[in-house]
């Protein structure tokens, strides 16, 4: 290939330029099916039916054929960590590529053994896997022709330009609200979930975690324990504690004895967690330039420019997941070298591998990790932690499969939390009522600590271990990857002045990680909630004062949409005694999906949500009820997290542990949720499943101030923090 | 089905159920009785299964998620749910089913409030209470219309 034609070809989706072999990705079988192999894993968003729908479509091939595999480092290709609201985007545009690209390759092998001519392969169309020829010819099919070895290549970028126009129902599936295959299995019972998963002889293994960050297992009682009915073994580590018992329960029992026979120094120092802002502001920090824009300005009229400024918060945050983080894991001890095979809900299963081998000292082609679903994943959860720890119990009686279930607190109290942040905000408007100058600052532990991706694991077991692995302080992913803290915090409104400023802390006293929506969610919140503050002050209507410094087309449409399916002129200001409705947009990561939402409050007792209108957009349409799924799940997560959820803590242990002391939003609190999805088939597709966090809290804090006058700037608002924010207005 | 099962008297219900009985769809949340996900009829009354120990089921009529469908066709609960779509991950649906059953024996036509109160001490963390809420309303209609 000459340069000249490779500078012309197309770039590949990042997905598959990392994994370019076809046959990784698919297999198309003698039987009438295709085999998916993708690197993206279902968290409970249900991302392989909208992958499945994709592949149909560009295969031309019925979906019901269409079969996506779990996946495992044996033999997916490496995608990197399910995260980011990027599935569709990343693995989607890879599939479709591939699915292209092998329609080409099997269309060619159709026309060669059909014995036509060059170019034959152009006269050919496909339809639920038969191949026709234009004029009623000779036929054949996928199937007919299914053959490995034509897609063990590369792929090239190259498409035909007839491909499209070749298979009629090519696109058949896309933009179909297409069913989950999975909810019928789960609402009858049957295995699901890595929790689920019984291998023959397997034993259960239980840890028991050190009472708070840093603290030294002092003495305990190994021999008490081992001595207790169904007990295969105990393992005592540095401060690493577990057992491992042939029955559930009696792994239980065994692990309520070696907590009670454990005794720890406890060191740890946590802030105060009434004080998070001023401790957020007052620690090491790595101060970024976000970004920041300026412009030659015609100050007319500098005596009538008001400035504002404000502070927002928002606490620590636990991932709750319902299902506690499970893992199971064998351990084969060998001659040549050990392996290591472990069945976990990560979101990466290569990065996950990575940390293992490190910590194991193993070979990393000798560590298999396969990917089964645990209850829903909303970021960087307890499991990759259970996973080590299932690996090290699983070493401690090797040759058993161990299945590890963490408890609720550990749950609670163990897994990294979303981190706390702290944002400031400072504006100027002219006498016209126009933002001139906009500086957006935001201090935060980074949002990112996960596995596979230094020299050192970051697995919480690895930093127990008798010769630990140092502590690590999270991270933020560079902005043109989405950013951490930072996400969001560049505004969405065209300010001719802006600038955005990310302080990261270099300490990490609670250890935190990647919560779905990263920053997005405090900043969003911040920003919404200041612009509601200065059109109030402008005395202008909050839906005005946004249009008045929006250009993006998309961004209007969405705020307009949200505001129309809410009736919002009839409603703003105008709501009974008690009730209000507030407003809020944002382009999630300023690249990705458009969501607007209007929220209504009823603040006459303790405060509840009762209404929320939603319009987004995420470029093309998949499936719409997937899409509609995200976008409501998401919302009703996030008014949890804005009414009531704080981790709480003294000043060395998490306290909120359990469901009392962490409560989520209940049944009879969850809001009416209507959403309007614009469909865009003309834009690419981006996420779903973080597009409502910023907004729906920042709507709710303005509706909040629409329905009593009192603006809450900190999360949560619990009647407590309602109470102090009307005594301090 | 009946089953003979050599467990210690104090086992909580949910482990003889997943393990003894490899009945899996009965699922471990918290352990104390306050998310749901364990929940399971007993003598037709919903409880949680993780707070229930072996010797306090004695006598009693056992009923899982995985006892709904009959004959191997799926409960009109269970078809609700997937008409309905609602879930994300699932993982709370079979405590939730549990207890719609229990209401919809109960109060065969009930209110959205009604619905919403029977499923207060469930909790799903992705949000799918809406469409849950819908799933159960649904399936009373389907159940009135069949009956």
């Amino acid at each position: 290939m000459s340069n000249a034609e490779a500078t012309a070809l197309p770039a590949l989706p990042a997905s598959l330029k990392a994994n370019p072999r076809l046959g990784q990705w698919l297999s198309i079988l003698a039987d009438g099916t295709v085999d998916v192999r993708s690197g993206k894993v279902d968290l409970g968003q249900g991302i392989s039916t909208a992958l499945s729908q994709i592949v149909a479509g560009a295969l031309g091939v019925d979906l019901k054929r269409v079969r996506m595999l779990p996946a495992s480092t044996t033999f997916s290709p490496n995608e990197g960590v399910t995260s980011g609201s990027l599935s569709v985007q990343e693995s989607g545009s890879a599939l479709r590529q591939v699915c292209l690209e092998a329609r080409d390759i099997y269309l060619e092998e159709a026309a060669r053994q059909l014995g036509m001519g060059a170019g034959a392969a152009l006269q050919l169309r496909v339809q639920d896997g038969q191949i026709f020829s234009a004029k009623g010819g000779p036929s054949t099919s996928y199937w007919a022709l299914a053959d490995d070895a034509l897609l063990d290549l590369a792929a090239t970028g190259r498409v035909s330009v007839q491909v499209m126009a070749r298979s009629p129902g090519a696109c058949h599936a896309v933009g179909q609200s297409v069913a989950r295959p999975d909810i019928a299995g789960k609402a009858s019972g049957a295995a699901a979930f890595v929790h689920d998963l019984r291998l023959p002889g397997m034993a259960f293994g239980r840890i028991v975690h050190p009472p708070s960050t840093g603290a030294v297992l002092v003495s305990t009682g190994l021999e008490e324990v081992n001595a207790m009915p169904g007990v295969l073994a105990t393992l005592r580590d540095g401060n690493f504690l577990g057992v491992v018992a042939i029955g559930e329960f009696e792994a239980l029992q065994a692990c309520k004895k070696l907590a009670a026979v454990s005794l720890w120094r406890e060191t740890g120092k946590l802030p105060d967690m009434h004080q998070l802002g001023g401790f957020l502001r007052t620690q090491a920090l790595e101060t970024t330039v976000v970004g920041e824009k300026t412009a030659d300005l015609a100050i007319a009229d500098q005596a009538g420019t008001r400035r504002f400024a404000a502070s927002y918060s928002r606490p620590f945050l636990a991932h709750a997941s319902i299902g506690p983080s499970c893992a199971v894991a064998r351990f084969t001890i060998a001659s040549e070298a050990d392996v290591l095979e472990v069945w976990s809900h990560t979101q990466g299963i290569f990065n996950l591998r990575a940390d293992l081998a490190l910590m194991l000292n193993l070979r990393l082609e000798n560590v298999t990790v396969h990917h089964l679903e645990g209850a829903g994943c909303y970021g960087h959860n307890g499991a990759d932690d259970v996973a080590a720890d299932a690996a090290l119990l699983a070493r401690a009686v090797a040759g058993r499969p161990v299945q590890v279930v963490w408890s609720r607190e550990d749950e609670l109290g163990v897994a990294p939390f979303g981190p706390a942040m702290a944002i400031d905000l400072t504006a100027e408007l002219d006498a016209q009522g126009h933002v001139t100058h906009w500086q957006h600052e935001v201090w935060s532990n980074g949002h990112g600590l996960r596995p596979g991706r230094g020299k050192s694991p970051v697995l919480l077991a690895g930093t127990l271990l008798a010769t630990p692995f140092d502590c690590q302080v999270a991270v933020n992913a560079p902005l043109a990857a989405g950013g951490g803290a930072e996400r969001n915090s560049v505004p969405l409104y065209d300010f001719p002045h802006w600038k955005a400023t990310s302080h990261r802390l270099l300490t990490m006293p609670v250890r935190s990680s990647a919560m779905r929506s990263l920053g997005a969610h405090g900043n969003v919140f911040a920003a919404e909630s200041f612009m509601d503050e200065m059109a109030k002050v402008s005395e202008i209507n909050p839906l005005a004062f946004r249009l008045n410094h929006l250009g993006d087309p998309r961004a209007r449409e969405v705020l307009q949409s949200a505001t129309a399916m809410a009736n919002w002129p009839q409603r703003h200001g105008r709501m009974p005694e008690g009730q209000g409705v507030g407003l809020a947009v944002t382009r999630y990561k300023n690249v990705g999906a458009y969501c607007a939402v209007v929220a209504c409050v009823d603040a006459s007792r303790d405060l509840s949500v009762t209404d929320l209108w939603i319009a987004v957009d995420v470029g093309l349409v998949i499936n719409p009820d997937g899409v509609r799924n995200q976008i409501e799940g998401g919302a009703i997560q996030t008014v949890s997290w804005v009414l009531k959820e704080a981790v709480q803590f003294d000043n060395t242990r998490i306290t909120s542990t359990t469901w009392e002391t962490y409560p989520i939003l209940k049944f009879s609190e969850v809001p009416k949720v209507e959403v309007h999805i614009i469909n865009r088939p003309d834009q690419k597709s981006v996420g779903a499943g973080e597009a409502t966090h910023g907004p729906v809290a920042a709507a709710i804090a303005n509706a909040l101030f629409d329905a009593t006058g009192v603006r809450v700037r900190d999360m949560p608002f619990t009647p407590e923090r309602l109470r102090q924010a009307a005594l301090a207005q | 089905m009946e089953a003979l099962v050599c467990a210690d008297e104090a086992t909580p219900l949910l482990y003889v159920l997943r393990n003894d009985l490899k009945l899996t769809g009965t699922r471990f949340g918290c352990g104390s009785g306050q998310c749901g996900s364990c929940q399971v009829l007993l003598d037709g009354v919903p409880v949680p299964s993780c707070d229930t120990p072996l010797w306090s089921v004695q006598g009693k009529a056992v009923t899982t998620v995985e006892g709904l469908a009959q004959g191997g066709a799926l409960h009109p609960l269970q078809w609700a749910f997937v008409d309905e779509q609602a879930a994300q991950c699932g993982y709370c649906l079979s405590g939730i089913l549990m207890s719609a059953t229990a209401l919809l024996q109960k109060i065969p036509d009930p209110s959205d409030v009604e619905v919403r109160a029977a499923l207060d001490k469930h909790l799903c963390r992705c949000g799918s209470h809406n469409r849950i809420v819908r799933a159960v309303l649904r399936a009373a209609s389907a159940m009135k219309a069949a009956a």
